[in-house]
């Protein structure tokens, strides 16, 4: 179990290394970072003067030795836009990221989980035809369309809920829904086959033959093992949350991450480009390991090895 | 194994024949979602690809006294509008029409870029094991750790928008699906007694993957780059839709839902029927999909 921990701990570090990488190479994708940073109509010696001032004619590696030890003391550099620092810039903005896809991911499981096992229990059945068709529109919908619809039923014909801006349990529900909606057809989908594939099995049949009702073979011997890839799906969703954010955050001007993001592109200000891509890539390999931590509690057969 | 070489029937694995094609097809069209799906991607393509003679209409034609008219509307001399016009007058129709070509184009360059690549990985990975298969399992964890919208458009920003530019960006980052999907595959394919014989007799392991492993490793891999395919297409109309796509005047879905935004309050149909263009694509792909794996292997995780 220890080695197992320090194993997944270190392969974890791995990937930030990396992840810190190609975020640093983000800006040297086209040879020269001072270009990508400095306004098109700057002159010759402005580049020139800019270059040596951000050390971008030192060799690559030890450029990348500064971007990295400047991200792990949280600093990215000053926002070209808000002279800011960028780190600051997107720390603020991830609680309004977190609270719109926590409560995405919320819908979600509320939503998925009752679904795809009623889908289940009562296969072919009329509710298990409307819960896949359901799931499979919430599959191909962009996001970005379902956002746009939501808008012009509940804000603009009916005049129900606000479309913009963030603030009370109101200006969530419409974006969470948006964000949550793949993850909820995703979800259902996935509970529905993996509670089909456990209901099989034969120690279902010797709990129904034993005298077991209906109900608890289902919430305590079924759910309990169609839960563990639930909870692995889980965690890879948070990340689709948090990147789908950017959409989504963009339709509702929901002041988060993702707005910032695509504002700060919008604007080449870089520094908080990097920032956020790295900060929730981060996130996301934290929440990743936490969930691998989690599932070895639910499947005992993954501390064995 | 002490079989004289000759003895082992190596042929007895390999890719199917015609005949097997025509099964797998009668197979495919019974089910009818799947056969729906068909159609619909059929559609789809068909009017990419006849877009000029589909539409009387020219996509790009700017005719500001005709803007913002609502579907059924007739333009000048009499023709139709069918979906309206836009907020500079261009047709509707026309546009969603024309919108397939980028959609399509960036969903089978990208999907060819990444498979290739997964299924180079996939094979490499699964085949040699040990460090190999660890370098490049981490190098699929930092692949997935980024969120996919953001990193994309983080790189298109620095380089440009161009097709090209967003055909790579999306085929060289979405490689890990299929290089996992072909490795598993790999895995048990290995120990099966067909290569374990082609490698006593001595070929070579570049022969063994290309003849004997890569043919068996494709029927996954098939499934996972049809599903993906329309997980690109949504991609390109977010890029699209974020102004970091195809650019204009290239009618774009993404684009046209992005323009149609501004109008949400007084005209519903500008992005009402781009987002159903991308709705029935997908959804036509997805049962596709779907179908495709559960005629292929029914036990495929993807």
């Amino acid at each position: 179990m220890r080695v197992y921990l320090t194993r997944r701990l270190l392969q974890s570090l791995l990937v930030l290394l990396g992840v810190s990488f190609v975020v640093f190479f983000i800006l040297h994708l086209t040879g020269d970072p001072a270009l990508v940073l400095l306004p098109p109509d700057a002159t010759a010696e402005d580049v020139q003067r800019f270059r040596e001032a951000m050390g971008f004619n030192d060799p690559f590696l030890v450029q990348y030795g500064r971007f990295l030890t400047g991200a792990l003391r949280g600093d990215f550099g000053q926002s070209v836009r808000h002279g800011e620092p960028a780190f600051h810039l997107v720390i603020e903005r991830m609680p309004a990221t977190f609270e719109l896809a926590g409560a995405a991911l919320l819908i979600a499981l509320v939503l998925s989980v009752p679904a795809g096992i009623i889908s289940a229990v009562r296969r072919n059945t009329s509710l298990d035809y409307v819960s896949t068709v359901v799931a499979l529109l919430g599959q191909s919908m962009p996001t970005f369309w379902l956002g746009i619809m939501l808008i012009l039923v509940f804000s603009v014909q009916w005049n129900l809920l606000p479309s913009s801006g963030r603030g009370g349990l109101e200006h969530l529900l419409l974006p969470a829904i948006t964000l949550g909606l793949f993850t909820t057809a995703r979800i259902t989908r996935l509970t529905r086959s993996g509670m089909l594939e456990v209901l099989n099995q034969d120690y279902i049949r010797t709990a129904r033959a034993k005298g077991v009702s209906d109900p608890p073979v289902i919430w305590k011997h079924a759910l309990k093992n169609a839960a563990i890839p639930i909870v692995t799906i889980v965690g890879i969703e948070l990340g689709t949350l948090l990147g789908g954010s950017v959409i989504t955050e963009t339709i509702f001007a929901w002041p988060g991450v993702g707005r910032l993001s695509v504002q700060a592109i919008y604007n080449r200000d870089y520094p908080v480009v990097q920032a956020a891509v790295f900060l929730l890539s981060s996130t996301f390999v934290l929440v990743n390991l936490v969930v691998d931590v989690l599932y070895t509690y639910l499947d005992p057969r993954i501390r064995l090895r | 194994m002490s079989v004289p070489a000759g003895a082992i029937a190596l042929p007895a694995e390999r890719a199917p024949t015609r005949r097997e094609w025509v099964v797998f097809l009668r197979r495919l069209a019974r089910r009818r979602t799947a056969l729906f799906g068909l159609i619909v991607v059929g559609l789809v393509v068909v009017g990419a690809l006849g877009a000029p003679w589909l539409t009387t209409w020219d996509p790009v034609e700017q005719d500001i006294t005709n803007r913002l008219r609502p579907p059924g509307s007739s333009g000048p001399a009499g023709r139709v509008h069918v979906l309206g016009t836009d907020h500079l007058g261009r047709d509707i129709l026309a546009r969603i029409v024309f919108g397939a070509r980028p959609a399509l184009m960036v969903g089978f360059a990208a999907v060819a870029i990444s498979g290739l690549l997964g299924m180079g990985v996939g094979l490499v990975s699964g085949y040699f094991g040990g460090r190999t298969d660890d370098v490049c399992m981490r190098l699929a964890d930092i692949q997935l750790a980024f969120p996919f919208i953001l990193l994309a458009i983080a790189v298109i920003g620095v380089l440009g928008p161009s097709l090209p530019v967003i055909i790579v960006v999306i085929g060289v980052s979405s490689w890990v699906v299929y290089a996992r999907v072909v490795r598993s595959s790999v895995l048990s394919l290995r120990e099966r007694e067909f290569v374990q014989a082609a490698l006593a007799l001595g070929s070579r392991d570049g022969r063994v993957v290309l003849h004997h492993i890569l043919p068996n490793a494709l029927t996954p891999w098939l499934v996972v780059a049809t599903l993906d395919m329309a997980r690109v297409i949504v991609i390109e109309s977010a890029l699209s839709f974020l102004g970091l796509g195809v650019q204009p005047p290239t009618p774009t879905w993404g684009g046209m839902l992005a323009d149609g935004r501004v109008y949400i309050s007084t005209a519903w149909w500008l992005a009402t029927f781009p987002g159903l263009a991308i709705l029935f694509t997908v959804l036509g792909i997805n049962l596709f999909g779907d179908g495709l794996r559960d005629t292929l292997d029914p036990r495929l995780k993807v």
